[in-house]
C-alpha cells in the first residue's frame, strides 16, 4: 500500500518514471498506474490457477505415453518415465476387433459434426444479417427468444425434443443429431452481434445496385464477417463432437467416435492404457482447432456483450 | 444514371416514408428479411420452442411414451416436493453447485481473463489456451478418476499414502462426503468456456484513451482502474459472462453421471438434471420429468433474469 500511495502525490511525472522502469509494460501506453508488488501477487495467483487447470491436461498427456506398468505403479508418478506409443497401437489393433470398424465410428462423427456445423453456420448467419441490420416487425421479439433460448440450456427440452425427433422419423438416423444442430442459438446471437459492426454503407450500395437481400447477405456480408465463421464452427464443432447421441442413435453403426471412446474409457483396468490414448486423442482435436483459430475466435467474442 | 442512383440513395431504402406506415406495409416491405430467417426460426421454434411449451403441457399429465398422457392436474408437481425426498436433495445439491461453482466460475472467469490481458501477447495467447482447452476437450474430465481413482493407484491417494495422512486408500467418488466437492472443483475446472473469451475480447476492447484519462484523472492504481474504468466498460460482456455461467451451473449432470455413478452414492451427487434423467429415461416417467424440467427452467430463466437486473445496477 505504501508503494502505491507514495506514487500518487507525485502525479504524471511519477508515473512517467515508473513506465521507463518496467520495461514489460513500457510498451503498452494504457499501464499508467502499476505497483509491481500487485503485479507480482497477481502473477503467482494466475500461476497457481494456470497449474490448476493445466494439470490435468497434462496428465493426460503423461498417461497416453505411459507404458501399462507405470500406469499401476506403487507410488503413482504423474510424469512418464519410458514414453511409449504402444498405447495407441494397442487401442488400434482393439478397434480392428471390434464389431463396427473403427472407420465407421470416425466417418459417423465426421458426418454428423461436419453437415451440423456447416449447417447451423449457413442458417445461423442467414438469419443473423435480417436481424443486424434489418428492422422489421418481429426483429426484436425473435432476437429476444433466442437471448432468452441462451438462459436456460438443451437438458430442459430432452423429453420433448426426442418426441419431436421421434414424431418427424428421425430418431436412429443421422438427421436426429444434425437438423437440431442447425437452430443452436448460441451461434446466431454471437453471429448477430458480430454482423451490427459490418458497415452500412457497405450494404447501402449494394441495395442501391439493385442486390437481393439474399445477395448482399452471400457476397458482402460474410465475406466480412470470417473471424466469426471460426467461432461459430468451433464453438458448434465442440458441442457435436461431444456427442455419444444417447436416445437418438440406437444403431451400433451409426454412433459416433465419442460414443466409442467412452466404451473404451469405461472399460476398466484392462483397457487403462487404450483409454489414456482414447482422451488424449479426444483432446487434442478440439484444442488443436482452438490453437489454430484463437486470435479470430477472440475478435468475434469482443461484439458478445448484452446489450440493455 | 448518377442522378439515378442518387435518387434511389434517398427514397429506395427508407420507402415506408411514402407509404402507410403500418405493420402489415412494413411486413410486406420486409418480406425478403423474412424469408432469410425463416429457415432458422423455423428449425428454432420446432426444436427449442415447442419442445419448452410441450414440456410445461406434459407436466401436468402422466405420459410413459406407450399410452397418450392423461391430465393430471398439479399432481407431478405436488408429488415432487411433497413425496420426492429424493428431489429435494438433487435441489439442494443443484443449488449448492449453482451458488458455489457458478460465481466462482465467473469471478475467475473475469479475473483470469483480467490478469492475462496484462501479460504480452504470446504469454497471453498460451495461458488462454490452457485456462480455455478444459471446457472444449469434450470427455476430458474423466482425467479426474485418475487424480481421485479409489485405489492406492490414484494420484492424491498415492500422495497422501506416502504422506501418511492415510492409511487406507480413500475411494473419493463413492463416498458421499466427497462427491459434491468433487463435482465441484470438476465443474469450475470445466467451466472457463465463452465466458471467459467474451472477458478476454472485451478488455482488449476497452479504449485505451480511457485508460490515459483516468490517469490524469486522479486513478492511482490498477483496482481503482479496475472499478472505474473497465468494469463500466465491460458491462455488456459481463452481462453476457453471467448468462453463459448461470445456464453451465444449472445444468450440471453429465459429469455426476459420469465420475459419481448414476445413481450416485447416497445420492450424493444426484442433481436435478440427474434427477430427470433418472425418471425421464429410466422409468419413463415423462409427465413427472417434464414436472423437474419445469422447475429447472424456471430455476434458470428466473436466475438469470435476477443477475442480469442486478449486472445492470454496477456502475450507473
Amino acid at each position: 500500500m505504501s508503494v502505491v500511495s507514495k506514487r500518487t502525490h507525485k502525479s504524471q511525472f511519477a508515473i512517467y518514471d515508473e513506465r521507463g522502469r518496467k520495461i514489460k509494460l513500457a510498451r503498452r501506453t494504457k499501464k499508467l498506474s502499476r505497483s509491481l508488488g500487485g503485479t507480482i501477487a497477481l502473477f503467482i495467483f494466475i500461476g497457481i490457477f494456470a497449474v490448476f487447470m493445466g494439470m490435468p491436461m497434462v496428465l493426460t498427456i503423461s498417461n497416453a505415453l505411459k507404458p501399462l506398468d507405470e500406469l499401476f505403479y506403487f507410488p503413482p508418478r504423474f510424469f512418464v518415465r519410458n514414453p511409449t506409443l504402444s498405447n495407441f497401437s494397442d487401442l488400434v489393433i482393439s478397434m480392428q476387433q471390434t464389431w463396427v470398424p473403427f472407420s465407421r465410428y470416425l466417418l459417423n462423427s465426421f458426418i454428423i459434426t461436419g453437415f451440423g456445423t456447416l449447417g447451423h453456420l449457413l442458417f445461423a448467419s442467414m438469419a443473423a444479417y435480417p436481424l443486424a441490420k434489418n428492422k422489421f416487425p418481429g426483429s426484436e421479439f425473435l432476437m429476444g427468444i433466442v437471448v432468452l433460448s441462451l438462459m436456460f440450456s438443451g437438458v430442459v427440452t430432452g423429453i420433448p425434443n426426442f418426441l419431436i425427433i421421434s414424431q418427424l422419423g428421425m430418431v436412429d438416423t443421422y438427421w436426429a443429431l444434425i437438423i437440431p444442430a442447425f437452430a443452436f442459438s448460441l451461434g446466431l446471437y454471437l453471429m448477430k452481434q458480430f454482423m451490427e459492426q459490418v458497415p452500412d454503407s457497405l450494404i447501402e450500395s449494394a441495395r442501391i445496385d439493385g442486390c437481393l437481400e439474399i445477395g448482399i447477405w452471400w457476397r458482402i456480408v460474410m465475406p466480412n464477417v470470417k473471424p466469426a465463421w471460426l467461432t461459430l464452427i468451433i464453438l458448434q464443432f465442440q458441442a457435436l463432437w461431444a456427442t455419444t447421441g444417447g436416445v437418438f442413435l440406437q444403431s451400433e453403426e451409426l454412433k459416433p467416435l465419442t460414443f466409442a471412446m467412452n466404451q473404451v474409457v469405461g472399460g476398466g483396468i484392462a483397457r487403462a492404457g487404450e483409454g489414456a490414448a482414447v482422451m488424449f486423442i479426444t483432446m487434442m482435436v478440439p484444442v488443436t482447432f482452438f490453437v489454430v483459430s484463437q486470435s479470430r475466435i477472440v475478435e468475434t467474442m469482443a461484439t458478445s456483450g448484452m446489450k440493455e | 444514371m448518377k442522378e439515378r442512383n442518387l435518387f434511389q440513395k434517398i427514397f429506395l431504402p427508407k420507402p415506408a416514408n411514402h407509404q402507410k406506415n403500418t405493420t402489415w406495409a412494413l411486413m410486406k416491405q420486409n418480406k425478403q428479411s423474412y424469408a432469410l430467417i425463416a429457415p432458422y426460426f423455423i428449425l428454432f421454434f420446432t426444436f427449442t420452442v415447442l419442445p419448452v411449451m410441450m414440456a410445461i403441457g406434459l407436466s401436468f399429465t402422466t405420459f410413459n411414451m406407450l399410452q397418450p398422457p392423461q391430465f393430471v392436474g398439479w399432481n407431478n408437481y405436488i408429488r415432487l416436493f411433497l413425496e420426492n425426498e429424493v428431489f429435494m436433495v438433487a435441489l439442494q445439491n443443484t443449488l449448492i453447485i449453482a451458488v458455489v461453482a457458478g460465481p466462482i466460475s465467473y469471478l475467475l472467469c473475469f479475473t483470469f481473463a483480467w490478469i492475462i490481458n496484462e501479460m504480452p501477447p504470446k504469454i497471453r495467447a498460451v495461458m488462454t489456451v490452457i485456462f480455455y482447452a478444459p471446457s472444449i476437450s469434450g470427455n476430458v474430465f474423466f482425467v479426474w478418476l485418475w487424480f481421485f481413482s479409489g485405489d492406492r493407484y490414484g494420484l492424491v491417494n498415492g500422495w497422501l499414502l506416502r504422506l501418511g495422512f492415510i492409511d487406507q486408500a480413500i475411494n473419493f467418488f463413492r463416498d458421499p462426503r466427497f462427491i459434491l466437492p468433487l463435482l465441484l472443483v470438476v465443474q469450475v475446472w470445466l467451466s472457463l468456456g465463452v465466458a471467459f473469451l467474451a472477458f478476454i475480447a472485451g478488455l482488449q476492447t476497452v479504449d485505451k484513451a480511457m485508460y490515459e484519462a483516468g490517469a490524469m484523472d486522479g486513478i492511482r492504481n490498477r483496482w481503482q482502474e479496475l472499478w472505474f474504468i473497465t468494469l463500466p466498460s465491460m458491462k455488456p460482456q459481463m452481462m453476457f459472462g453471467a448468462v453463459m455461467s448461470i445456464t453451465a451451473a444449472f445444468s450440471v449432470g453429465d459429469i455426476s453421471i459420469q465420475l459419481a455413478g448414476f445413481p450416485s452414492v447416497a445420492y450424493a451427487g444426484e442433481t436435478i438434471v440427474t434427477h430427470m434423467q433418472d425418471f425421464g429415461w429410466i422409468r419413463f416417467e415423462m409427465g413427472f420429468a417434464s414436472a423437474i424440467a419445469v422447475i429447472l427452467f424456471l430455476m434458470m430463466v428466473g436466475t438469470n433474469k435476477a443477475i442480469q437486473r442486478l449486472l445492470r445496477k454496477v456502475g450507473t
